[in-house]
């Protein structure tokens, strides 16, 4: 396999040079053609500033990065024709039309008049939005407006796709049918460089997740690797004072905070009832207990040792 | 970049920027109302005690257009601020496109939208009063310098909509340009204005445009040039326009190329 993307050594600050705020320190990654890659971090955390350089948006002060094989600092233009980048925003324009706001995308790409035409209509069919051509997308709601928003980068079909945080503000369902969407983009064949705050969306659509924090990659593997050493769920307890949480603690091997404790479990019956009778044997009093995916935090906290060096959006994930 | 793929940009941005003009119900209703409450407000509440020498709305309609043309042109401070903000920029910069076409694509349809504007202004004076003497070739003329005076007011709007950061300052921008042509002679004229105010009333650029639509359009009534005070004041209007276009274009085009 092949790399598509590369970066060795990215560094980026922001600022008058006194108080300039580094907000990448030394990045490295490589996706693979025809991978998924997923930046996963909290806010602040490089995630879009590294997606910027990519991009061609952004110089990087340090370090060197290719896309396709060509140097994003000094050959941009050829990058710019194998990408496509969905940003935080929705880059539609409110007052086209959702075939209006394609057919721009196409006629920018200097696509044949023809072929913008037939192309849309694949989008729009493909993107569920052909009920929806016709209006202004300032009529659209959240999760079809990141659908047109996405399509609107695919009009000529990109070597690789970037997407910042697709699905951040969308309800549950949309980002569903999203994630839908953007598997059937990768299965067409287009590498994708994702970043995400959300543990699941790194899980169900990334071959590779790179955790990023403070500017740097803490971590990075499989999900499933990932998976593996931070649990697939855990099983949260609160007891009644903290010399009783100590107990609990020592019993099932893990270290308390304060009152609480988190056990890792695979959220199947046989452990999570074999962890509760190992509670239950300490005779203490349980206040509550609770079986819940890992936060970002959790993951952070497991993986690093420390939690994120920026304050993460305390955002569940649904299992 | 060749110049047919530029060329070809810059036809998407021009459509681009027609259509979304022509959505935005807000400010075609401004564009449309603005004008005749000026227009009304002018000549029959001020317009009775102005003493200009001749009916006071065949002395200010050129400024009234003048007027209506800046303020239109003003509002492209918020569409160019809405673009660097809401990750359209973005969007076309990481496209291999000239994204800075964007910005021609603004100024185009500004300028279309100051004719229809123009149109209307003349149209409701005509209804109120105002009998012009000018040839098609002066109306021509006439029409030319105001889409020149609006070209750098756009290109100036362009320049601001770049550099700020919140759509209130953009706005704040088409108000302070409303401003200009009350202190030149659209109006009254200069000569009673205090000195100092006058000093700078007669050298600002709004002026020499104002006199040089006034005097192609009614010339010979009170207050309008002719002869060689119409050719020096066409040539003073012409130079200060394409001068300012020139700085302000050259300016909005570099801020938009450092402006991340």
């Amino acid at each position: 396999m092949s790399a598509i993307v590369t970066a060795e050594g990215l560094r980026k600050s922001f600022g008058r040079r006194a108080r300039s705020v580094p907000v990448l320190d030394g990045l490295d990654l490589t996706l693979d053609e025809g991978q998924v890659l997923a930046l996963l971090g909290p806010n602040g955390a490089g995630k879009t500033t590294a997606v910027r350089i990519l991009t061609t948006l952004l110089t990087p002060d340090a370090g060197r990065a290719t896309v396709a094989g060509f140097d994003v600092a000094r050959e941009p233009r050829r990058v710019r024709e194998v990408i496509s980048l969905t940003g935080q925003q929705a880059a539609v324009d409110d007052r086209l039309t959702g075939a209006e706001n394609l057919a721009m995308m196409g006629a920018l790409a200097h696509l044949p008049r023809r072929m913008v035409r037939a192309r849309v209509a694949e989008l729009l069919t493909a993107f569920e939005l052909e009920e929806a051509a016709g209006r202004q997308a300032g009529t659209y709601s959240g999760g079809m407006r990141r659908r047109l928003d996405l399509a609107a980068g695919l009009l000529v079909r990109p070597r690789v796709m970037f997407l910042d945080e697709p699905t951040t503000g969308l309800d549950p369902r949309s980002r569903l049918a999203l994630w839908e969407v953007i598997r059937g983009v990768v299965a067409d064949g287009t590498s994708l460089f994702l970043t995400t705050q959300y543990l699941e969306e790194a899980d169900r659509l990334a071959d590779r997740v790179a955790l990023v924090d403070g500017g740097r990659v803490v971590a990075d593997g499989t999900p499933a690797a990932l998976k593996a050493r931070i649990g697939e769920a855990g099983i949260e307890l609160t007891l009644a004072t903290v010399p009783d949480a100590g107990l609990v603690a020592t019993a099932l091997g893990v270290a308390p905070d304060g009152t609480h404790l988190r056990v890792p479990t695979d959220g199947s019956v046989a452990h999570v009832s074999a962890v509760l009778r190992a509670v239950e044997g300490t005779g203490v009093t349980v206040e509550s207990w609770v079986v819940r995916a890992p936060t970002l935090d959790d993951v952070f906290l497991t993986l690093t040792g420390h939690a994120a060096a920026r304050p993460t959006r305390p955002e569940e994930v649904a299992a | 970049m060749s110049a047919v793929t530029l060329t070809k940009d810059a036809t998407t941005m021009v459509g681009r920027s027609l259509r979304l003009i022509t959505r935005d119900v807000d400010s075609m209703i401004t564009a449309v109302v603005l004008p005749v409450m000026i227009l009304v407000l002018f000549t029959y509440v001020f317009g009775g005690a102005m003493s200009v020498g001749t009916a006071y709305i065949t002395y200010v309609t050129p400024g009234v257009i003048l007027l209506c043309a800046g303020f239109g042109a003003g509002n492209t401070a918020l569409s160019v601020e809405h673009d660097m903000s809401s990750g359209m920029v973005e969007r076309f910069r990481s496209m291999p496109v000239a994204a800075w076409t964007v910005l021609t694509g603004h100024v185009v349809a500004s300028l279309a939208k100051t004719l229809v504007t123009t149109a209307i202004v003349f149209g409701l004076a005509l209804l109120m009063g105002f009998r012009p003497t000018a040839s098609l070739l002066d109306w021509l003329a006439a029409v030319g310098v105001i889409l020149l005076f609006v070209h750098w007011v756009t290109w100036l709007a362009t320049l601001v909509g770049v550099l700020v950061r919140s759509p209130d300052a953009a706005g704040g921008f088409s108000f302070f340009v409303m401003f200009l042509p009350y202190v030149s002679s659209a109006f009254v004229p200069v000569e009673t204005m205090p000195s100092w105010m006058r000093g700078f009333a007669e050298h600002q650029p709004v002026t020499p445009v104002i006199e040089t639509v006034r005097g192609l359009l009614v010339g010979g009534t009170p207050g309008a040039p002719t002869g060689d005070a119409l050719a020096d004041a066409a040539l003073a209007a012409v130079v200060w326009c394409v001068a300012l276009s020139v700085v302000f274009a050259t300016a909005a085009g570099l801020a938009f190329r450092v402006r991340r």
